[in-house]
């Protein structure tokens, strides 16, 4: 995520400035403790920094670096297996490398929470982030995912509450997308 | 070109299953999944029939799981190729109990035998060791595999295993694919519990 103060010749509503919005973190991670994930495997992402970095600094979590997103999908799956959950957190460009391995969730009815951070939904400035931006939400949901999109800083921790239980409970792949309503648009200005 | 290979794929996994004690096995899909159940099926194996390029990632979590159990991938050259980056992904996290062995018959078998990469000379242990794996061989004689067997077993992870082996096809021997059973046997059998 990048974070910016508000510009000055802001003064039409401007949507993509990025609002201070690092109270939404701690209550993310909180739930996923009180969910009792351990495993948190993630590509680098601004959006979710200071979440990854709550992960890594906490010892009773297993944070594992991606080099492609569907490689955390693998991994949730053998944690599961071995009788441990986790999450999986990334970007909406991450989605589209997702979608084969997909299958493994479903077909096995592993449990699958996903965060993703919003890219090219809301004000991008880059146009190449678009394309996969805008039907994020829908491969997700023709993939059998289901998808909570949360546009408040707020919501976001009620949000993981209710994907955690309905994935960890049924066995089911759930995705919340952080929206750049919330997040803030990258604006490539130094 | 090189000498075609030799060693039998059967009689290598039968081989090192026949030590597997209570290893936890993943496999990758197509031939491996058919070569593991030759030796006949087990609850603490977990079959891919899909998810090409997974099969590394399962039994990394599964490893990070369940520390004090070995856990044995055995995966095919092609899967093994579509998800070469998990093998620096297991590296940066080195997972002690984690052994990864490749059949490689340098072919796509599920497709009708098209050469892959490896038949080029991509080194797919060579690649693993560069990523930063403890220790890692190719293996083309029996002879050979007959010393591997045991390190693959005890040997502090993580360790690869390329087993160059002949590109002919063996009989099908197909085990269940009903993933949701698969999980749920697998996790009864180890946890003693199918929730989570």
């Amino acid at each position: 995520m990048t974070r910016r103060a508000p510009e000055s010749d802001g003064a039409q509503s401007g949507p993509v400035v990025a609002a201070d919005v690092q109270h939404w973190p701690n209550p993310v991670f909180h739930k996923l403790r009180e969910f009792g994930v351990r495993h948190v495997t993630y590509v680098p992402d601004a959006g979710q920094a200071r979440l990854i970095e709550l992960c890594q600094a906490c010892r009773e979590m297993e944070a594992t670096v991606l080099t492609t997103e569907e490689e955390g999908i693998g991994i949730l799956a053998g944690a599961w297996l071995g009788g441990e959950r986790g999450v999986l957190l990334m970007q909406s460009s991450g989605v589209g490398n997702c979608i084969n391995i997909l299958s493994l969730a479903k077909v096995c009815s592993f449990p699958l929470l996903m965060i993703v951070s919003m890219r090219g939904e809301w004000g991008e400035a880059n146009p190449w982030q678009v394309p996969m931006g805008q039907i994020t939400a829908e491969n997700l949901r023709l993939a059998g995912v289901i998808v909570y999109e949360v546009t408040e800083a707020e919501a976001a921790a009620p949000a993981v509450e209710a994907a955690a239980r309905i994935a960890f409970n049924g066995g089911l792949m759930v995705a919340v997308l952080l929206s750049q309503r919330m997040l803030g648009a990258k604006l490539f200005k130094d | 070109m090189n000498q075609p290979n030799e060693l039998s794929r059967r009689s290598a996994v039968a081989r090192i299953l026949a030590d597997r004690r209570d290893t936890l096995v993943v496999t990758g899909l197509g031939s491996p999944t058919y070569d593991c159940a030759a030796v006949g099926d087990h609850p603490l194996n977990f079959y891919l029939w899909g998810a090409m390029g997974s099969a590394v990632t399962v039994g990394l979590g599964l490893a990070l799981a369940q520390p004090e159990r070995r856990v044995l991938v055995l995966t095919g050259d092609g899967e093994m190729l579509m998800g070469l980056g998990a093998l620096a992904t297991v590296a940066v996290k080195r997972p002690q109990n984690l052994a990864v062995v490749v059949i490689d018959n340098e072919h796509y078998g599920e497709t009708g035998m098209q050469r892959s990469h490896t038949s080029a000379g991509v080194d797919l242990a060579g690649i693993a060791l560069t990523c930063g794996f403890r220790w890692t061989t190719t293996v083309k004689q029996a002879g050979e595999l007959d010393k591997v067997v045991p390190i693959l077993h005890t040997a502090e992870g993580p360790i690869v295993v390329v087993l160059k082996v002949s590109s002919n096809r063996d009989p099908l021997v197909l085990p269940p694919w009903d993933g949701a059973l698969l999980k749920s046997r697998f996790r009864q059998a180890l946890l003693d519990k199918s929730r989570g």
